[in-house]
């Protein structure tokens, strides 16, 4: 599996996207990570670019509902299907709207890193 | 129900480590205390190197300044809880500012989308200012800043308000947290390529030492070091790295390391074992003391002080059965006390998922003042001193972080472990290690790997976005940069640029473009059109 994982929007928390990141590689998978602060268009422009079989965005100022709705709108763009998914500090009733903008999961803080690579790696198309 | 076989031999007694790597043994005696260098037993609070407080009777004289993280949405929201919190008895502001004022940009910048006065109050121009502080005197209360990338700015526009009100900055106090290196190493507010953030810091070091001699212009943060994952003695060793780099390169200006020494402050961290914490700040402030005094020759004593604030962090608390975090923040206020803190400020016990309520902030607030009035904990300094077990980790802790400082010295000094990525490097190895003993129950988390709950219902109220207010701060800037002279703030922002490319310091022209309204994100582009902005090395 390649897994880009990306850091959208002003957000500095990386603790978490740079822990599932080791996670990911130790359990043998090949990941790539944007850094901090890039646009939705960066990110969209890198998906394109590295084909990850999976995208994974971290957001933890709260504005995962906003960003989500532009990731969907620029890759509709870009005619680029790749599934995402996207973690953080996200409350539980955010979870279903997330869904509905076009991730195919939302993780809120708290979960336990084996869950998001146990999803990530039996994600199947 | 397990049986405990009683009558254990020693050997089968279970190891303790500390997160620091320090083993504990199960009891301590005065034998332990041999270890410690003659004449330690005499030793007292405010003598040097002050390993039992940077002054004599500590709490005893006063308490320590209660410093509540706030602010949010407008200026015009963040006034309000200004006024809220002095009015219950606050002593000192901690200000917060939204993520694109920390990151340079103006609340009208595409980028800023979402995000203006999501995490703190939208700074865009000096008027902004004037509306926050309105009604707050500065010689009463001191303001303290949560702002490093652009904090050459805010800080620009403090002494800006601060002289258009009419006060003498030359008597003005207050703090700027600053510290741009742990930026780049937890945070990640950063602008600038690491050397030019660098030099904005010494800027204003020297600007201060020069102009406002009471003011701190920066405190260097373990915290945000040891949010990100590093242990106890990684957050000190890192932190006195970051401000002997800072020293080193005032001091390149030709000013006397007594002209700055003493108003550097630091920022620490509290979660994790109640002891290995106290032990960390006393070695902490002893072996910062003895830097100042045998490496750097300090000839004042002030210069030699460990001043700082120690607060309950946000990574010690837990998203499960959130009110846990109440009775774990009045724990890390009972070490910050027993520690000898100068200021003090707790998570609230739903920072683990929001930004403070109201009633949330009360608490925190409420919990240090319990702590001061009901507790004795200001009766006495140090109280722990003499303890065989404290004294002997404090001696651990001190050769631990002079053992860690060296490690980054031999590597090249932080500034180049910051700029190649290393020391971020190690910082993210710590926490991907923490985390996974979090997670296989190797260090326990009650409600998170312990004690757990099935279904919980959420008990906590979420603090709202203020969309009205991200939209009027908007409209407010426009009309602003409509109503200003733009002529004269053109000139002056040019002034900036011409100043950014002689290498002279940018304190004077940036004062004097805030004060005719030129906005947070025209004066950073102005740099960044200079400087560059960072490419961050990816390490993980």
């Amino acid at each position: 599996m390649k897994v880009l994982l990306a850091k959208p929007g002003l957000d500095g928390h990386d603790v978490g996207v740079k822990v599932l990141a080791h996670a990911l590689k130790e359990a043998g998978h090949k990941v790539v990570y944007t850094g901090l602060r890039k646009s939705i268009e960066e990110i969209v422009q890198q998906a394109t670019d590295e084909k990850p079989d999976i995208i994974g965005l971290s957001i933890l100022s709260g504005t995962h509902q906003i960003l989500c709705e532009k990731l969907t709108e620029e890759m509709l763009k870009h005619k680029l299907n790749i599934p995402w998914i996207v973690g953080g500090n996200i409350p539980a009733e955010d979870v279903e709207a997330l869904r509905k903008t076009g991730a195919v999961e939302a993780f809120p803080t708290g979960t336990q890193i084996e869950t998001v690579v146990g999803y990530i790696i039996n994600f199947k198309h | 129900m397990e049986t405990k076989t009683v009558n254990k031999k020693a050997e089968e007694i279970k190891k303790v480590f500390l997160e620091s790597g320090l083993e504990v043994k199960p009891v301590y005696t005065y034998r332990d205390e041999y270890n410690s260098e003659p004449g330690f037993e005499e030793e007292l609070p405010g003598q040097y190197p002050f390993t039992r407080g940077i002054h004599p009777l500590m709490y005893r004289k006063r308490p320590f300044t209660i410093r509540q993280y706030a602010g949010f949405a407008s200026p015009e929201e963040t006034n309000e809880r200004f006024n809220f919190l002095i009015k219950n008895g606050q002593t000192g502001l901690n200000v917060a500012f939204d993520l694109s004022t920390q990151c340079g940009l103006d609340s009208d910048d595409p980028r800023a989308l979402g995000e203006v006065g999501r995490v703190g109050m939208a700074i865009d121009t000096l008027e902004d200012f004037e509306i926050a502080f309105n009604g707050i005197d500065l010689d009463k209360i001191t303001v303290s800043m949560t702002i490093n990338g652009s904090a050459i700015v805010l800080i620009a526009m403090y002494f800006a308000l601060a002289e258009k009100r009419g006060y003498d900055i030359k008597n003005l106090r207050g703090t700027a947290q600053n510290d741009i290196l742990k930026e780049f190493i937890g945070r990640g507010t950063w602008i600038f390529p690491v050397d030019k953030s660098v030099k904005l810091v010494i800027d204003t070091i020297e600007y201060c030492a020069k102009n406002v001699p009471k003011y701190s212009p920066v405190s260097v943060c373990g915290y945000h070091i040891r949010e990100s994952g590093a242990n106890p003695v990684q957050e000190m060793a890192y932190a006195f790295c970051i401000a002997k780099a800072y020293s080193d390169e005032t001091m390149k200006r030709g000013i006397d390391i007594d002209e700055f020494a003493s108003r550097l402050s630091f920022n620490f961290d509290i979660y994790g074992n109640l002891f290995e914490q106290i032990a960390k700040f006393r070695a902490g402030r002893r072996l910062w003391a003895r830097i100042m005094r045998e490496e750097y020759q300090t000839k004042k004593e002030e210069s030699c002080w460990l001043r700082m604030i120690a607060g309950g962090g946000g990574a010690g608390l837990t998203k499960e059965q959130p009110e846990n975090n109440i009775v774990r923040t009045a724990y890390y206020a009972l070490i910050s006390a027993l520690s000898g803190t100068q200021t003090m400020a707790l998570c609230t016990y739903d920072e683990a998922f929001t930004i403070p309520t109201e009633k949330s902030a009360e608490i925190a607030l409420r919990t240090m003042q319990i702590m001061i009035d009901e507790m004795g904990i200001c009766d006495t300094v140090d109280p722990l001193g003499g303890s065989y077990y404290i004294e002997t980790l404090t001696n651990e802790m001190e050769s631990a972080i002079i053992k860690e400082m060296d490690i980054v010295d031999k590597q090249g000094g932080i500034i180049a472990g910051v700029a190649s990525g290393k020391i971020q490097e190690a910082v993210s190895k710590q926490a991907y290690i923490r985390e996974k003993a979090i997670q296989d129950g190797k260090t326990l988390k009650v409600g998170v790997n312990c004690y757990k709950k099935e279904e919980e219902k959420r008990t906590v109220e979420f603090h709202p976005y203020n969309i009205d207010a991200a939209n009027r701060q908007v409209v407010k800037l426009k009309k602003k940069r409509a109503e200003r002279n733009n002529e004269q703030v053109f000139k002056l922002l040019g002034a900036v640029r011409e100043n950014a490319k002689e290498n002279v310091n940018l304190m004077p022209s940036i004062i004097a473009a805030v004060k005719e309204y030129a906005s947070v994100g025209e004066i950073i582009g102005v740099l960044k059109e200079v400087y560059g902005e960072y490419d961050e090395p990816i390490f993980f």
